[in-house]
């Protein structure tokens, strides 16, 4: 009786000992899980999921605040990568933030602009140059195509240009499915 | 029987007297190489229209220096390297740059790119030609004009080659690797060069190993080609630098760079490192011969020997400009210029979107195949896991896993079960018993991983620089209050004359317009990277030009409407 | 379409599994010799079977019946069951065994490529656990049997169950020398005195033993064929000749020489036909090693200590279980790659 009370004891000690170390040994600093969201997010810093950018959006669903279904930019694999990382049910794009599009650049036509600087105030990541009354130009390579300075922009002269596939970009297709299905499958899912 | 045979070969391979090592797996595909090699090299005469591509390397595209309605003599510089990994672009003949637009390329992706269209004059007329005295200048001055003369490596990955001659301190190169090994099936060029060409080569050789002080220098040859490995070895030995020929065993993929380098010295290139860093470095023949061809005879790359076998009249190797239109080609070659050519070799080779599409410097070999030579394989069943593909891969994969990866889109592990070390030679489609087209799954997850990883780089960047945008944002605020804050605790210290009060109102206005246009100017230029810098200097210039094309045209509007008004 | 390679050596599935077939022929030719033609009745069924199964399952699940069925994937389960069922087993026992190996461990599962575990050892075992007194019970071979049962009288005790006027169960049947070992053993008879039974032949079993040879010459022709690799049967027959040669030095009274596990029981069947299935087993050479000398040292434990004379359809489907862990620790080493 003693004995085993003894041996109780005696784990409880050692377990606590263990379990101290390693809280020691292996503490994280700060809030690692918004980081990890914030990894997953694309940085579009487009607003459309309702928050000011990436992060306050990541600290949104790190306190729970937010859906994990609010960000059209990181499409449906977003979605997953975000579910997988905290566990909860996959749930497809909620349609009230957007769609996706395909990913494009933000264009000014450098005839048309007047130079009011309004959208490089609105740009998110300063990736349009210029100053007050001289024409204003994207950095194609910095745009993240949020398009959140075309609708500032008093004589609409920004479009938005999807980024085109060229032999740099280019990736291999999924291989076809090699295992036909029989005619009556095929027949349904047309239908 | 088969076993028996296979085992003494590998006996045979491991207690040769070569000193050769071996790779794992590989494949012993027909060889129809002889089709093509009964006819000497044939010269083809520079055809009416060239389409020459900026993007023929691997690397930057290079940088057009001549503008459309411009006459180019043949060498001539139509664009030059843009950065170091990057390589210039010559005219193969004397003509008339008649468009600078997108054209159809020899890619697998079908898409075009810019290319220069030259409108040949007939005339032929050469640019003056200067050979090098390459020991009396710089080695840095050799290596610049190669970059300048556009020689790439011709076995078909086309990388700069001056950077793979600069001497690494770090890195010194001990052995000198020359590929001859031309393993894939039909191909012919590189074992033609070799029979005809074999002493101009060598000159090419001697250039390099001069450039890399390497101390050892190895023609590799696989053994089926016993007349190139004759002309090589007399060549060599009236070289005044020691230069071995070693015949390695047919085996497929031999003449890949890390498979020869393995056979010839043992060593495995480290996954994703440089063969240079082991101490060793590879070119292809043709290389070497244009190494040669620009040292001695001042000629930049503007031709290359490509292949033209199967269902033509006169299969053999023909020396093309670069540029010419493949239908030509092939036409010249007694084929129809079907839709289902094929470039590059039967193993890994790809089809061209279009029979109009121009020799490049990659064009080792065009391929027509009529229905009976590639039938289509009979439909995929699943992976019975038989592992013959895993043992047939030369990098020592295991295909079955990586199929199952790629197929699920399962990234990440394909990544984890080295993906990337796969070099695809499509051994492992070729012994696949349920025919699934395993190449074609790890091309897809590769370049599905690697778009991956660019949109997390352009997220990092992103990210990077929305942070530092509020962080600027926020030091803003802060010093306008501050300024504020000041201001308004002088106007109280002051205290209160009424002409001080009107005096500090002007004060605070102007201080406020002058914070006003300090906020119109932006700041977001500081932090960038060079590339950016360089854009923005671009953008500046530009927008210099437009602002000075728009005074002008204000101040002609003013005086025609003064005039008028007169 | 760029679908390089465009040339291919590759023998197909279809031609694969013929060679497994012929491979197993010189010891149907054997067990004919030895236990008489019902084998072959035993084979058919259990063939047509699987393919009346098999292509019931593949319409159901709206697969390509035609290019599944011509695999020859479900022949070659049927004829492992059959060949592992005892030769006169009933019709329904036949029927039932192949049915569960091809709809529950091969289609449920997803079919030719995607069954977890061996479908004919997946059958086998069904069977031993609901039947076990069937699934036991061996005729004698012919040369022992106080009875020679004919081709015809074999047919109809399959099909019926009746046998000839005026012969006894017991004088077709006899205990197989696994059996007999284990229940002698437990009678505490020596090794010495059970060993005299003339079930016990040279190496094996009386006759079995000629089955088993002939198996060992099917699968050499597999290896040399490049069908399998010598690993697997390599690693199993020396696991358990290795085990059982410790246990004999140990006590030569209470276990039974290598010899007689080596050429008892399914051993040489498990060894080239059974543990050699690619789906189920693991890829890496490593661990096609570790695997197949698991299911050796799990067989002999069987044998020796468990419930059922031989243990072989329970080894391989445990390591069966094992095989995603076995090939993600043994991943050989990369091209260019340390370790």
């Amino acid at each position: 009786m003693l004995t085993a009370l003894y041996v109780m004891l005696g784990l409880a000690l050692l377990l606590g000992v263990v379990l101290g170390y390693s809280a020691l040994k292996f503490k994280v600093e700060g809030d690692p899980l918004v980081a990890r969201i914030d990894a997953i997010l694309p940085q579009t810093q487009c607003g459309q999921c309702g928050y000011p950018g990436c992060k306050p959006y990541a600290m949104a669903i790190a306190k729970g605040e937010a859906d994990i279904n609010q960000c059209p930019p990181g499409g449906d694999a977003g979605v997953h990568a975000l579910a997988d990382l905290l566990g909860v049910e996959y749930k497809p794009l909620n349609a009230e933030h957007g769609l996706p599009k395909p990913k494009s650049v933000a264009v000014i036509d450098e005839n048309v602009c007047i130079g009011c600087t309004l959208c490089i105030q609105a740009c998110p990541v300063d990736a349009i140059l210029g100053a007050a009354k001289h024409m204003h130009t994207v950095i194609a390579s910095e745009c993240t195509g949020c398009e959140l300075c075309v609708a500032p922009c008093p004589v609409d002269c920004i479009t938005m240009e999807p980024i085109a596939e060229s032999p740099a970009n280019w990736k291999w297709r999924y291989p076809v499915f090699e295992i036909k299905p029989e005619p009556a499958v095929t027949r349904k899912i047309a239908e | 029987m088969n076993a028996i045979v296979n085992l003494s070969e590998l006996i045979k391979r491991k207690l040769g007297k070569t000193g050769l090592s071996s790779f794992n797996g590989g494949v012993h595909p027909p060889q129809h190489k002889l089709e093509s090699t009964t006819s000497p090299i044939r010269p083809v005469p520079p055809p009416a229209r060239l389409v020459l591509p900026l993007r023929q390397h691997v690397g930057n595209v290079s940088k057009l220096q001549v503008a459309t309605g411009d006459h180019v003599l043949k060498g001539q510089l139509l664009a030059r390297a843009d950065g170091q990994v990057s390589a210039a672009v010559h005219a193969p003949t004397s003509g008339t740059i008649a468009a600078i637009d997108n054209q159809l390329i020899p890619h697998p992706s079908g898409l075009p790119d810019i290319s220069i269209t030259l409108e040949a004059d007939g005339r032929d007329e050469w640019i003056a030609r200067q050979p090098l005295d390459y020991k009396a200048m710089s080695k840095q001055e050799l290596l610049d004009s190669l970059r300048e003369a556009g020689v790439v490596g011709l076995g078909g990955a086309t990388f700069p080659s001056h950077i793979k001659l600069r001497e690494d301190a770090r890195h010194p190169v001990r052995t000198l690797i020359i590929n001859g090994a031309e393993c894939e099936p039909y191909i012919s060029c590189d074992d033609m060069l070799m029979r005809e060409r074999a002493a101009e080569i060598v000159r090419g050789i001697e250039i390099m190993r001069y450039l890399l002080d390497a101390g050892r220098c190895v023609i590799g040859i696989e053994d089926n080609k016993p007349q190139a490995a004759a002309a090589m070895r007399a060549a060599a030995a009236d070289s005044e630098v020691a230069i071995d020929v070693a015949e390695v065993p047919t085996i497929y993929p031999g003449g890949g760079a890390k498979q020869l380098i393995k056979v010839i010295t043992g060593l495995e290139v480290p996954s994703g490192r440089l063969p240079s860093e082991i101490g060793v470095q590879c070119f292809n023949v043709a290389t070497a011969y244009s190494v040669h061809r620009l040292v001695h005879h001042g000629e930049p790359v503007i031709s290359r020997i490509v292949t033209v076998t199967g269902h033509v009249g006169h299969a053999g190797n023909y020396e093309v400009p670069l540029g010419m239109s493949i239908r030509e080609l092939v036409e010249l070659a007694g084929g129809k210029a079907i839709p289902e050519l094929i470039m590059g070799g039967p193993m890994m080779g790809f089809n061209l979107p279009s029979a109009d599409v121009p020799v490049v410097k990659a064009t080792n070999c065009i391929i027509v195949p009529d229905s009976a030579m590639f039938p289509e394989p009979p439909p995929a069943l699943p992976c019975i896991r038989c592992t013959r593909c895993a043992d047939a891969c030369p990098a020592n994969l295991q295909p079955q896993e990586l199929y199952w990866f790629s197929k699920s889109q399962n990234l990440d592990k394909a990544r984890e079960y080295k993906i990337f070390d796969c070099i695809e030679c499509g051994c492992c489609t070729y012994v696949c018993p349920s025919n699934i087209p395993l190449v074609q799954y790890y091309r897809f997850a590769k370049s599905e991983i690697i778009a991956q990883d660019r949109a997390r780089e352009a997220a990092d960047i992103a990210r990077e620089r929305n942070e530092f945008r509020l962080k600027r944002i926020e030091r803003e605020k802060q010093e306008r209050a501050q300024k504020h804050a000041q201001k308004a605790a002088g106007a109280k210290t002051e205290a209160a004359p009424a002409d001080d009060a009107k005096k500090a109102a002007i004060a605070a206005a102007i201080e406020r317009a002058k914070a006003q246009k300090a906020e119109m100017t932006p700041k977001n230029t500081e932090a960038v990277s060079p590339v950016v810098a360089a854009e923005i200097a671009e953008i500046e210039t530009r927008r210099a030009e437009v602002q000075a094309a728009s005074t002008t045209e204000a101040r002609t509007e003013e005086k025609q409407s003064t005039e008028e008004a007169k | 379409m760029n679908r390089s390679p465009y040339i291919s050596e590759a023998p197909s599935v279809t031609s694969i599994m013929l060679k497994v077939m012929l491979a197993l022929v010189p010891a149907i030719a054997a067990y004919v010799w030895v236990y008489g033609g019902g084998i072959l009745v035993t084979l058919a069924l259990a063939s047509l079977t699987a393919i009346v199964t098999e292509a019931l399952m593949l319409k159901l699940r709206d697969r390509p019946v035609r290019l599944f069925i011509t695999d020859g994937s479900a022949l070659v389960t049927a004829w492992l069951l059959a060949l592992a069922l005892p030769p006169l087993a009933p019709w329904w026992l036949i029927v039932l065994g192949t049915a569960i190996a091809i709809v529950v461990a091969k289609q449920i599962y997803g079919g030719l490529g995607n069954n977890p575990f061996n479908p004919a050892m997946v059958g086998y075992a069904a069977l031993l656990i609901s039947f076990p007194a069937l699934m036991t019970t061996w005729p004698a071979p012919l040369a022992l049997a106080e009875f020679e049962l004919g081709f015809v009288d074999q047919m109809l005790f399959i099909f019926s169950g009746n046998l000839p006027a005026g012969v006894a169960l017991d004088a077709v049947t006899s205990a197989t020398p696994l059996d007999y070992l284990k229940t002698q053993l437990t009678l505490n008879h020596s090794l010495q005195e059970i060993t005299q039974s003339p079930i016990f032949g040279t190496l094996g079993a009386t006759g079995g033993e000629l089955v088993a040879a002939a198996y060992l010459l099917g699968g050499l022709y597999l290896i040399q064929q490049r069908i399998i690799t010598w690993h697997l049967p390599v690693a199993f027959l020396a696991a358990i000749a290795i085990m059982a040669g410790l246990f004999y030095l140990a006590d030569a009274g209470r276990f039974a020489d290598p010899a007689l596990h080596l050429f008892g029981g399914a051993t040489m069947l498990c060894a080239f036909f059974i543990i050699t299935d690619p789906v189920s087993g693991p890829t890496t050479p490593r661990g096609k090693l570790i695997f197949a000398a698991g299911i050796g040292i799990m067989t002999y434990v069987i044998r020796v200590y468990g419930g059922y004379p031989d243990g072989v359809a329970f080894a391989v489907i445990f390591f069966n279980i094992c095989v995603p862990l076995i090939d993600a620790y043994t991943q050989p080493r990369v091209f260019g790659h340390d370790k």
